[in-house]
Parts: structure tokens; C-alpha cells; sequence
């Protein structure tokens, strides 16, 4: 089995904003309290680009420049995979209004950010990426289907890897209907080597069907189960606490992920 | 890269149900696409449409419906393909048979009804089932389902490139270990956002697309299901030899006019294929029939592999599929080696003089060995399949 290294980890969520104060709430040292914080613009987009990003854009960025944040690894050199299950869901609300005017018409800023992979094609423009990139989705299972592919491009592409997993609340009237809850974003910097600094080791397998880990903290239990890229907390509570140990996720197609984290 | 054999593979598209339709309309140069029907885009254009969706779904894949998924449906009960899954699923087992499907816009036709029978307050109606429709994961979920698979899974949506790029992700898979054989697609159908979002960026044919001509004004949008079922197993017949994935880094919905990220995938390609630029055949092309990007994968083309190589694209008969693009020309490619004729870049009068790649006029008779298939997508990304035959 392959073993990664965790390079760096990027966290944006509701009273988690930010890895650093995410770490804190996750090692218990601040108590967990969620509230609205506007998700900061993109640091890496041109003036321009940055003031028409959208949520999801911006969620995707935050963390992605969170996980860079500390490491001399250069973001024009890495693989990227974004997971997300849902993408742009307030892009979906405004082009499905605007077909039911009189006369329909589709933006085409709108248009061309409804791809699921817009937060992935900012990125290459904005840091000059252009290596491989995939960007998918496997409903709640996206962030444990990206830690898949991750996986495999580094095996195969020989490349260290930025995953970035981000869902955001869908507008009325798809709330509701789309059951994701709080806008969240998650990254991980994998790399094939151990490098100073890394956080952790990690070894990902698929495994028969078992319980997937929660937290134990009532209200980010509730984050985890509602928002899909959260299900990616009970691992950042162990990169928080430095300790090693096993979490379950729950894989597409009915197996678990289970993922060995080990320590230095 | 050790070749990855391509044991069992179907398509369906406007041109018909099955490869057997799509072997007759290529031989006989007979296109699917045909006018749209009036209301259903914001200006005359052509569209490849799959005229029968009326297909039954069983009790249990009821929840799923919509037109995604009945054209799923549709792909997966032709050429046997049911069958062939059903052997390898009792020969790796349920759960070492991965599933990678793309798609660019999913069930959102049906999300488009919803929201046109929204109640007084505004409220979608009931019979709207976002997880299993609008979810860009549905059409997996669906297939998954219909095809009693359990093992790894997952929707790449990359634009026109998605249902390449699922080669890639199932090579991968298979090389981590995570599975032992591998269902491949795509799937995506004709809807309002992508009529009325390629008409909003001045990319929609104002008649059929002529790809590579001289007056070439935009796409043919059309709707594709294509599957294939892919097994690391010696044997005889067709395997993907290589892909290449890269980035433009260079514009959302514009290609970089110089070819710089469609040559670095095309080169991946050949390099894992362990191939030299002299041992391709013929070139598929992505081909959509836009000015902009029919001469900048031209310029790639002609940089990477010179200008004699036999080339078209063959949106000509099916229309732009988007994100089943990469599939259904996928299926094309392993056609023209089977059947041992290039097709034509249909619908095309003049070759644009601005153009240098060798655009097939004609069809061609011909033994062919190796093919590399391109496509491209909004967001820069770029993804070549290398197929061969031995």
C-alpha cells in the first residue's frame, strides 16, 4: 500500500475559518461556535477575476491557499483534484430563473462559471498550473473519492497533489431539495515524500462496508453529516492533534475508505 | 503504460442506438443532426437529438428520471453491454469493478422543468428529486445501480473533456489497486442551459456544424450515452495505449491560440503510449466547429505531429455531445480500426486555407493501428487518448 505525507491542510467552514483556527477548535482548545463569516476574495486571482468570483470559487481558493500557506512547495508544479457535489448551485439557481423569463436568456459569465470544473480552471489560471487535473463529484462521498484519485496520481502521475473538496448552500428554492447544509471547503497537500514540515502519514484503502467515524462534538457532527466536504473532520481532528490512528469514510458505491494516519 | 484492453464497448447517439448504427451511418456518411426544434433555443440552429427517451425504467431506478438517465438507459442496453458487465462482475466481483462516468450538465434538464412549475410562493414541486436528477453524481448513482456495482466510483465533469478524462481515473484506480476491471463513459443530453449558454457566448451554428471550414460558425450541440468496459487481461482486439491530460492556464472559455496545452496532453499521450508522433494514423479530432477552437488545435496538431496525419472531427454526425464527447469519439476511434476506414469531417465544403493538418474530404479505407482521439474543455482542459489495435 502507498503511503502519502500531509504537506499542509486548509479548512473553511462556518466557525472553522481557516486552519489555524480550525486546528485550535479541533485540538479542543477553543470551543466550537458556528457563525456567518464572509468567505475572504481569492489572494492568487488577477484584481479583475477576484471581484466576480463566485462562492464556490472563493471557498476553493481560501482553502487551497490555506494549505500552500507555510510550504516552499510551488503551486504551478502540483496535480489538483476538486471534489464537490454539488458545484455552483446559485449559478444553477440563476440560469433556471432566467430560462423561465419571457424572454429566457443565459449569462455567459454565468454560463462558462456552471462548469463543475471552474474552481479548478481559476486555479490553473491563476497559479499557471498545467498539469493534470480532475474535478468530480460522488455526492456526499466526493471528499473520499477525491482522496482516491489523489491517491492515484500520485502513483501513477508522479505528481504531489492539492485536493480541495467544497460544497456551497444552495439558494431557495433548491434548499431543501439539495440537502447540503453550511458552505464548507477542505484541502490537503499530498505528498509522495516525507518533507520537513510534513503533518502526518496516510494511507488510504477501500475496505467492506463499516460504521464511518463521527465527531464527537455534537454541533460539528451536525456540519459533518450536512455539508459533503466536511465528512473530511474526523481526519482534520487528527492532523490537529498530531495523533495517529484510523477513520472510516463512507466510499462511493457502498465500500468504506479507510484511512491510517500516522505520526512523526 | 501497459495497454489497458478495451473488451466490450457501446454508443448511442443521435445517429442511432448501438455501434452497429453508428458503423452504417459512418460508411454511408449519413448525419444525426437536424434542425432544432423551434422554441428550443434562443435562435435556429441544428441539434443531434435521440429521438425515443420513452424507454421504461423499473420501480427501483424510477427515482432517478430524467432525461440523463433514461439516455443512460438507453447506451446500456445495446451491443450486449449489460452482459459483458454482468461476466465481469462474476469474474472480479461486484466491488473490484470500478464505475467513471462523465458528464457536463447531468439531470439539469429536469431542474429547468422544476423551476418552470414552481407554486405562488416559489417553491419547486414535489416531484423533483434534486440528489438523483440535478446531482452531478446521479448519472453513476443510476448506472451503478442498474449495472449491481459496488466498487470505487465517481463523476469527473470537466466540461467537453469529462468523458476522456474517465480513462485517466480508471487507469489510475486500477494501477492503485482499488479495482481489478473498470466501467468507463459518459452521458449527457440536450437541455436549455448549454442552448442557451452556447448561444450567449456566440458559439451555437447558426445552420449544421461544418468543423475545419472555411465559413465554420459554431457547434451542433447533441446528447450521447457510450460506455466501455476496460480489463487489464492479455488479449487480442483493441486497448488504450495512452492519455494525456493538461491545463491551458490561459482563459475560461477561450483554447490558448497556441496550442501550448493541447500539445503537452497529445505528447503525454504518446509518451506513456511509448509512441513516436509517426505512429499515429489518424487523429479524431475535438473538432467542435468554432473558429477559435478548430485552428488552435490545428496549430497543436500540425506542431506535434506535422501536417500529413490524417485528420477530422466527426461532430459532423453526432453534434457536440459535450460532456460525452470524449466517449462517443473514443468509440468512434475504436470503430475506424475495426473497420478499417477513416471518416470524413462530414458537413465540411472547404477546408479553412488557414488550416494546415490533412482534414479528410472522404472517407478513407485503411488499415489503421493507432488513433489519438482529442478533447478539450471550458476552464483550459485538455485531455488525448491514445487507442490501438493489435
Amino acid at each position: 500500500m502507498t503511503t502519502l505525507f500531509v504537506a499542509g491542510v486548509g479548512c473553511w467552514a462556518p466557525g472553522l475559518e481557516g486552519w489555524a483556527t480550525a486546528r485550535a477548535v479541533l485540538r479542543g482548545q477553543t470551543p466550537y461556535a458556528s457563525r456567518a463569516v464572509a468567505v475572504p476574495a481569492p489572494e492568487r486571482l488577477p484584481a479583475n477575476e477576484r471581484r466576480r468570483a463566485t462562492i464556490s470559487v472563493r471557498l476553493a481558493f481560501r482553502v487551497a491557499e490555506d494549505a500552500l500557506a507555510g510550504t516552499d512547495l510551488a503551486a504551478d508544479a502540483l496535480a489538483t483534484v476538486f471534489a464537490s457535489s454539488d458545484g455552483d448551485t446559485p449559478i444553477v439557481d440563476r440560469v433556471c430563473r432566467a430560462l423561465c423569463d419571457r424572454l429566457p436568456s443565459v449569462s455567459p459569465t454565468d454560463f462558462h462559471n456552471s462548469v463543475h470544473n471552474a474552481a479548478a480552471g481559476y486555479w490553473s489560471i491563476a497559479t499557471g498550473a498545467r498539469g493534470p487535473s480532475v474535478s468530480l463529484s460522488s455526492g456526499d462521498s466526493s471528499f473520499a473519492s477525491g482522496l482516491l484519485e489523489a491517491m492515484g496520481i500520485a502513483i501513477v502521475e508522479d505528481r504531489d497533489c492539492l485536493l480541495v473538496a467544497f460544497d456551497v448552500s444552495p439558494p431557495p428554492p433548491l434548499r431543501g431539495p439539495c440537502r447540503i447544509g453550511e458552505p464548507a471547503a477542505v484541502s490537503l497537500l499530498l505528498t509522495q515524500r516525507r518533507r520537513p514540515g510534513s503533518l502526518a502519514s496516510l494511507r488510504i484503502s477501500m475496505v467492506s462496508p463499516e460504521l464511518e467515524t463521527p465527531m464527537r462534538d455534537a454541533a460539528l457532527e451536525t456540519l459533518r453529516r450536512t455539508t459533503p466536504p466536511a465528512r473530511a473532520l474526523p481526519l482534520l481532528a487528527m492532523l490537529a492533534c498530531e495523533a495517529a490512528g484510523s477513520v472510516r469514510l463512507q466510499g462511493a458505491g457502498g465500500r468504506t475508505v479507510a484511512l491510517e494516519i500516522g505520526t512523526f | 503504460m501497459k495497454p489497458l484492453r478495451v473488451s466490450h464497448y457501446t454508443l448511442t447517439t443521435a445517429v442511432g442506438a448501438g455501434i452497429g448504427a453508428h458503423a452504417a451511418a459512418l460508411q454511408s456518411q449519413t448525419t444525426g443532426l437536424r434542425p432544432c426544434p423551434a422554441g428550443h433555443a434562443p435562435s435556429p440552429t441544428w441539434t443531434g437529438q435521440v429521438d425515443d427517451l420513452s424507454i421504461p425504467l423499473t420501480a427501483e431506478l424510477a427515482p432517478f428520471d430524467c432525461r440523463n438517465n433514461r439516455l443512460a438507459e438507453l447506451g446500456l442496453q445495446q451491443d450486449g453491454f449489460i452482459v459483458a458487465v454482468e461476466r465481469a462482475r462474476a469474474q472480479y466481483g461486484a466491488d473490484r469493478v470500478g464505475l467513471f462516468l462523465g458528464t457536463s450538465t447531468s439531470g439539469i434538464q429536469q431542474t429547468e422543468a422544476a423551476y418552470a412549475a414552481r407554486d405562488a410562493s416559489g417553491a419547486l414541486p414535489s416531484w423533483f428529486d434534486f440528489d438523483r436528477t440535478q446531482n452531478l453524481y446521479s448519472c453513476a448513482a443510476f448506472v451503478g445501480l442498474r449495472l449491481r456495482l459496488e466498487g470505487i466510483s465517481h463523476v469527473t465533469s470537466t466540461a467537453c473533456a469529462s468523458s476522456a478524462k474517465v480513462f485517466a481515473s480508471a487507469y489510475r484506480a486500477l494501477q492503485a489497486g482499488l479495482c481489478d476491471a473498470a466501467v468507463v463513459g459518459g452521458v449527457d443530453s440536450l437541455c436549455r442551459t448549454t442552448l442557451y449558454g452556447f448561444a450567449s457566448l456566440q458559439l451555437l451554428s447558426s445552420g449544421i456544424c461544418r468543423p475545419g471550414d472555411a465559413r465554420r460558425d459554431g457547434i451542433s450541440i447533441g446528447e450521447a450515452a457510450g460506455f466501455a468496459l476496460l480489463e487489464t487481461t492479455p488479449g487480442a482486439g483493441v486497448a488504450l495505449l495512452g492519455y494525456g491530460e493538461s491545463g491551458d492556464a490561459h482563459h475560461m472559455s477561450t483554447p490558448d491560440p497556441s496550442g501550448r496545452g493541447a500539445i503537452a496532453a497529445m505528447a503525454a499521450a504518446l509518451e506513456r503510449a511509448g509512441l513516436q508522433p509517426a505512429d499515429i494514423d489518424y487523429v479524431n479530432l475535438h473538432g467542435t466547429g468554432t473558429p477559435a477552437n478548430d485552428l488552435a488545435e490545428d496549430t497543436a496538431v500540425a506542431t506535434l505531429l506535422g501536417t500529413q496525419v490524417p485528420c477530422s472531427s466527426t461532430k459532423g454526425w453526432t453534434g457536440h455531445t459535450l460532456g460525452a464527447a470524449g466517449i462517443v469519439e473514443a468509440a468512434i476511434s475504436l470503430l475506424a480500426m475495426q473497420g478499417g476506414v477513416l471518416p470524413r469531417s462530414l458537413n465540411t465544403r472547404v477546408v479553412d486555407p488557414a488550416l494546415r493538418c490533412a482534414v479528410l474530404m472522404d472517407n478513407r479505407a485503411a488499415a489503421v493501428r493507432t488513433v489519438l482521439s482529442n478533447s478539450f474543455g471550458f476552464g483550459g482542459t485538455n485531455c488525448s487518448l491514445i487507442f490501438g489495435m493489435r
